[in-house]
């Protein structure tokens, strides 16, 4: 007779001693794990609504504008640091892991209307309502000495927008035209044209560097490269555009924001339709700036709320208000891809986590692990009825609330109309037009 | 996945299962448990031994999901916990009253009784937490350990749930079925599987008032009904003295088995080693569905009739329950050799039974996924997301999803190029855009462009019988229409 029983020794399954972490044997035979995807479903579950119960994206506010802010620029070395221009023609400079202001300059009469950091982060840019284009140091001035800026460029008319090539010393403004500066110099190494008397913002692409795009009053989206002494083409909207941002990773889309509410996708190649129109805001969009992954961005509206879009999705995954803040003028998306700064009316900048429900701080390695189980857990089972309900619910104030519903019905009634007038005219003669093709006029080259 | 993931893993597995291999021409259903108590270690020869308890007998039993404690509730009012491998009792009532079943709870610290008229939960320590005056009459229970659920069949003919974790009453259905003495649970898919003096067997869930299958097993009433761990196979005994084993996925017959004496009870353990108890003598059968068995893997006499038999998780453990007390027997190969400590961790200590059972809660299992496919939760739903996408489209107008129209470019500038040439080819081999191409190239009158296509389908199987045929020399298609080059033919 041969026999064998099951006889497991307790000392190679119990800790030694109590200082010893407890053993833990696996295995992971799917028959010992019955009920793999019911549970799974249930730990999805579970994580949607712990998402959303720690979802606290406000961190800190940041005052001491004495006006409206109007403008910021992200440093391009420091992730600390952010400059931000306001109404009142201050330009504040702040640090923003001690949160206080390091920098204070009456930079412009008037407002301030763009600011942007050179390249190598040692100088910055201003322009502003009094028709003057500064440079400034970075660095604060010694003692007794006058803050005076390294140069000053005055010029015909009032300049609207800024922006700095990526690795050259040329830099772009815009008002009545847009300009193209040589730094060493105080006149345009060249201006451009096309029958529009104002433009409310130009920006340089992050990767082919020669590349500028400009948003024009004539509701047109104008490209250019700088090389050339005539601009490339444009595409004319129902409305207008107020501007627009560059994707960093794949730089021949670009997204701009328009006064019709939406946001607009391009594809820099094919002007004649966008890629992706973004609703969602209830009031016009005023600025858009893109994660440093080129994967999401964050756009900033009339209707006191900032909301973030994935590049690829028609809605918003998320929306940011408070009770204080009102319209927000300008929008920025940290380099870390970590924060969110918005500038608003009410003089104050606020910073706000990326993504809501994320733990700041140094994280151990199972709370990473568990993080991420939970984030993919949360992904593989989104289109789930209870958990994408959970997922999507959001609080909005309530005037937000019926303006979106009042919307939708505007919508829902003229959809039905055109249905109606489809239906009782010849066949072919009223065509379905996609929501993407109605927002293009015409593209001119 | 997590069965490669297994796979993977199987190497690093410590404990290799049991077994029992006679001499030649020795049976190993007569080897007899005195002789294999001697022959393995001191430890496991302790786990065969018998407990005399003649005078409240008999007796039900239970083990605890690790395999570490075991409960004993007598007919006539006596309730023992003991932890059996250590021998030491943890509690040890008389409730006064009839026992109908034992029953624990998610841990050790709780059990459930089921007494002449109510329902009773007490802790280890045999303090009484709860009456429960909406169940009464109670025969058999089951606890479900994923869903927290504690199943009940009731004298009266009601299965009814309770959850354990808020103490709600969860269904209670009224089965229509009379008594209901035989009841056994599916592991792999928690559905409730009760027998019936008709000798059919309902399978229950608690989202269903009606009985999801019901399955003719037996002439005569069913005695006792056992699922094994992967659900897959249920063996079922009767009245008409048959052991029948059934596939529950596709409910066939599998094997059938002509006992002498009938099968009172039966139990299937972790590596699907089979019990059945006939009278006072309890027999083990190995591959029950595989193959016919001719002769049992294993046999042993209680003291007494056996009512109750259960393996015991993750040991070579069977215990049995009869009129004179309770038997601990060995059955080399019954038990699951490696436990998952997440899951069933016999040697937990008291914190991580807590942070166990917490985890657990955290992840119980609503009652209303209760169905017979378990995976079906991972399933495409494509009926609703159909019915959705016409509502959407009637809506609409149009439908949101269509691929676009696809518009042909006629350009004429650069066509010879090796890319575009290639490019343009595969851009017709679609055949609705090769017709597309036709009518806007414009060539014909509508009437032949409308005739176009069948010709092309038929040069298309020509094309394929050319190439098949090795007919290279024929440079038109048989049916006249087309000229094939020859580099095509190659």
């Amino acid at each position: 007779m041969k026999v064998k029983v099951l006889s497991r020794n307790p000392d190679d399954y119990v800790r030694e001693t109590k200082l010893d972490i407890q053993r833990v044997p696996r295995n992971y035979d799917p028959t010992l794990h019955p009920f793999e995807v019911c549970r799974e479903y249930t730990r999805a579950l579970n994580a949607t609504k712990l998402d959303r119960v720690f979802a606290k994206p406000f961190l800190t506010a940041l005052d001491g504008h004495r006006d409206g802010v109007n403008c910021m620029a992200k440093h391009t070395t420091s992730l600390s640091t952010l400059l931000s221009g306001s109404c009142d023609g201050e330009v504040k400079v702040w640090n923003l892991s001690k949160r206080e202001c390091l920098r204070t300059i009456q930079a412009h009469e008037g407002f301030v209307r763009g600011m942007v950091v050179r390249f190598c982060g040692t100088s910055f840019f201003t322009v502003g309502d009094d028709k003057t284009i500064k440079q400034w140091k970075m660095e604060a001035p010694g003692y007794g000495e006058a803050v005076e800026p390294l140069n000053t460029i005055l010029g015909k008319t009032v300049y609207t927008g800024l922006a700095h090539h990526q690795k050259e010393g040329v830099f772009a403004t815009c008002g009545q035209q847009v300009d193209i500066w040589d730094e060493q110099r105080s006149s345009p190494i060249r201006s451009f044209t096309w029958g529009v008397d104002s433009f409310s913002s130009v920006h340089f692409n992050p990767v082919e560097t020669e590349l500028l795009a400009s948003c024009a009053s004539d509701r047109s989206i104008i490209l250019y490269d700088m090389r050339e002494a005539a601009p490339l083409k444009k595409v004319i909207m129902t409305m207008r555009s107020n501007t627009l941002c560059w994707n960093p990773m794949e730089a021949y889309y670009f997204t701009s924001c328009n006064e019709d509410y939406n946001l607009y996708t391009y594809d820099m190649r094919y002007l004649n339709k966008p890629v992706i129109v973004h609703v969602d805001h209830v009031s016009a969009v005023l600025d858009v700036d893109y994660s440093p992954t080129g994967k999401e961005f964050v756009s900033a509206s009339f209707d006191k709320t900032i909301r973030i879009f994935p590049k690829d999705a028609g809605h918003s995954r998320e929306v940011y208000h408070t009770k204080r803040m009102q319209h927000v003028i300008c929008v920025k998306w940290s380099s870390d891809n970590r924060y969110i700064l918005s500038g608003s009316d009410e003089m104050n900048i606020r910073l706000w986590k990326a993504s809501a429900s994320e733990k700041l701080g140094v994280l151990a390695p199972r709370e990473k692990n568990a993080a991420n189980y939970r984030a993919k857990l949360r992904e593989k089972f989104k289109h789930f009825p209870q958990i994408r309900r959970i997922a999507q619910h959001r609080h909005l104030p309530k005037a937000i609330y019926y303006q979106a519903k009042e919307l939708k019905a505007m919508k829902d009634a003229r959809r039905r109309k055109e249905k109606n007038v489809r239906s009782h005219s010849k066949p072919g003669s009223v065509p379905v037009l996609s929501e993407k093709e109605k927002h293009v006029v015409t593209v001119v080259k | 996945m997590a069965q490669k993931q297994a796979a993977r893993f199987d190497l690093l597995l410590p404990e290799e299962a049991g077994f029992l291999e006679g001499d030649e021409n020795e049976d190993t259903c007569t080897i007899s448990q005195q002789d294999i108590a001697d022959a393995v270690d001191i430890t496991s020869g302790t786990k065969y031994f018998d407990l005399n308890l003649s005078q409240f007998g008999p007796y039900q039993l239970d083990y605890s999901k690790t395999g570490r404690h075991l409960l004993l509730g007598g007919r006539r009012g006596h309730v023992a916990c003991v932890d059996w491998q250590s021998k030491q009792l943890m509690c040890e009532i008389n409730v006064m009253e009839s026992i109908r079943d034992v029953r624990w709870l998610h841990t050790e610290t709780m059990f459930a009784v089921a007494q002449k008229k109510w329902l009773f939960i007490y802790d280890s320590n045999g303090i009484e937490l709860h009456c429960i005056r909406k169940f009464n009459d109670v025969l058999r229970m089951q606890f479900l350990p994923y869903h927290f659920l504690l199943a009940t069949a009731s004298m009266t003919g009601f299965l009814q749930y309770l959850d354990v974790s808020v103490g709600k009453e969860v269904a209670a259905i009224c089965t229509k079925k009379g008594r209901l003495d035989v009841m056994c649970q599916n592991p792999s898919n928690a559905v409730i599987h009760l027998g019936h003096s008709n000798g059919t067997v309902t399978l229950w869930s608690p989202s269903q008032k009606e009985p999801l299958v019901k399955m003719l097993c037996h002439h005569g009433g069913v005695r006792s009904v056992a699922v094994d761990k992967t659900g897959t196979y249920m063996v079922t005994s009767g009245m008409d003295k048959k052991l029948k084993v059934f596939d529950v996925r596709t409910f066939q017959n599998l094997n059938s088995y002509f006992l002498p004496a009938g099968a009172s009870c039966l139990s299937l353990s972790q590596r699907g080693l089979l019990a059945a108890a006939t009278g006072d003598v309890v027999q083990v059968y190995r591959d029950v569905w595989s193959s016919p068995v001719r002769k049992p893997y294993m046999a042993h006499r209680a003291q007494a009739a056996a009512c109750e038999l259960r393996f015991c998780p993750f040991e070579d453990v069977l215990g049995i329950g009869h009129g004179q007390g309770f038997t601990s027997i060995l059955v080399p190969g019954a038990g699951e050799p490696n436990f998952d400590g997440l899951d069933s961790n016999p040697y937990r200590s008291a914190k991580q039974r807590q942070e166990w059972e917490v985890k657990a809660l955290l992840e119980k299992i609503q009652p209303e996924l209760i169905s017979l496919d378990p995976t079906q939760l991972g399933k495409v739903d494509l009926g609703t997301f159909q019915q959705k996408h016409q509502d959407r489209v009637q809506a609409l107008g149009f439908d949101p999803l269509a691929k676009e129209k696809f518009v042909p470019r006629h350009k004429k500038k650069g066509r010879s190029s090796a890319g575009n040439v290639d490019r343009r080819k595969r851009q017709v081999a679609n055949i609705d855009q090769r017709l597309k191409f036709l009518t806007v190239a414009g060539n014909g009158t509508k009437k032949e462009v409308k005739q176009q296509p069948q010709l092309h389908l038929l040069c298309d199987a020509c094309f394929l019988v050319l190439v098949k045929y090795y007919t290279y020399t024929h440079t038109h298609c048989w049916c006249k229409q087309r000229t094939l080059t020859r580099d095509k033919v190659f």
